[in-house]
């Protein structure tokens, strides 16, 4: 099935290009997908990094958040009649290795939307700080959305033709986690979840969602709900 | 007695009403929002010229006094003006986020990198 893997990016160039190349290494062997890298408004070098290892990438003239990259990297997916897409990290916590168990609920017709759960690896322990605001933004997906899920912040998720097609993402930035729910729910689309790996480092946490814009995610939603 | 503070209320008071004239006239504002501007710069403007009336309101809803009303009246108001622009500012976020990805995507010309299914 035509695959594309998303990957949102702003900032990256210090990782991308080694995210790319063991990511591109893996297809090459095991999956046949195409890879387009979302430069979302880098002021560095990510665009020229991502060429450098050969992969399409479009690129946002202004910085738009995770929301906006996710959302572009979709419309790409449904312009050129892509029949699964995944979003992977640009920063190297994800495993190309979990591609195809992502992808598995999907191709085996069992789900239409699958997210790849952190917490549900009990191999890998998670930063207590994280493990806390994942719990609240699990809640707060139960409580705005109606969607439980041991991990509303993953950003490793995959989507069949039916997603790519109705998901509409209005928020922008970190809060589009939350909001995926929201249209699973909308569109009746079947959820799905895999165990995955993450390989936390000093970069990714830094580049991921930080405790203290736990609060502003909550108003945003907040306001999207009540508008 | 007129009091000084009245008299620079109800300067303000008629400077607004009389921006809201004059957007009116430019069409930048719908006849809704017309009459919700008119409405309350008229009331304060009631209030300013006659604080007895604020006071009688005030009897009315069971406070006190017509300048606690007036408080109240205004922290609610203000409340909901934050809110309505923290929507309108999502609104417009959200219209700049539509634009740049159309420009991405159309300034894409490459076609996406392929890999031969093993």
């Amino acid at each position: 099935m035509k695959t594309l893997i998303i990957i949102p990016a702003y900032n990256e160039a210090s990782v991308i290009f080694t995210t790319l190349k063991e990511l591109k290494a893996f297809l090459a062997k095991a999956y046949a997908a195409d890879i387009l890298v979302v430069n979302d408004g880098s002021t560095d070098a990510t665009v020229d990094e991502a060429a450098r290892a050969g992969v399409a990438v479009v690129t946002h003239i202004l910085n738009r958040g995770l929301g906006g990259a996710i959302g572009t990297g979709l419309a790409y997916a449904r312009k050129h009649k892509y029949e699964l897409a995944v979003t992977f990290d640009a920063d190297g916590q994800h495993e190309p290795n979990d591609i195809p168990t992502i992808l598995e609920p999907i191709t085996a017709g069992r789900a239409d939307v699958v997210i790849g759960s952190r917490f549900a690896d009990p191999s890998k322990e998670m930063p207590l700080d994280r493990k806390v605001l994942l719990r609240i933004s699990n809640l707060l997906t139960y409580i705005l959305f109606g969607a439980y899920t041991t991990d509303s912040l993953s950003g490793f998720r995959a989507f069949n033709k039916k997603a790519i097609n109705g998901i509409e993402i209005k928020t922008e930035r970190m809060e589009v986690s939350n909001e995926l729910f929201s249209e699973i729910k909308r569109l009746k689309l079947r959820l799905s979840e895999v165990p995955i790996r993450v390989i936390y480092t000093d970069y990714s946490r830094s580049k991921g969602q930080t405790n203290t814009n736990g609060i502003n995610i909550v108003f945003k939603l907040l306001l999207r709900l009540f508008r | 007695m007129v009091l000084p503070i009245q008299i620079l209320l109800l300067v303000f008071l008629l400077f607004a009403i009389s921006r809201v004239y004059l957007r009116a006239r430019e069409g930048a504002l719908r006849f809704g929002e017309i009459l919700f501007w008119a409405s309350i710069f008229a009331l304060a403007i009631v209030g300013v010229v006659d604080p007895k009336f604020t006071n009688f309101l005030a009897v009315q809803l069971g406070i006190g006094r017509g300048v606690d009303l007036v408080l109240y009246l205004s922290i609610v108001l203000l409340f909901y003006l934050i809110f309505r622009t923290n929507v309108m500012l999502e609104d417009t976020r959200h219209e700049i986020t539509k634009l740049v990805r159309k420009i991405a995507l159309e300034e894409k010309k490459d076609k996406p990198h392929k890999k031969k299914k093993k």
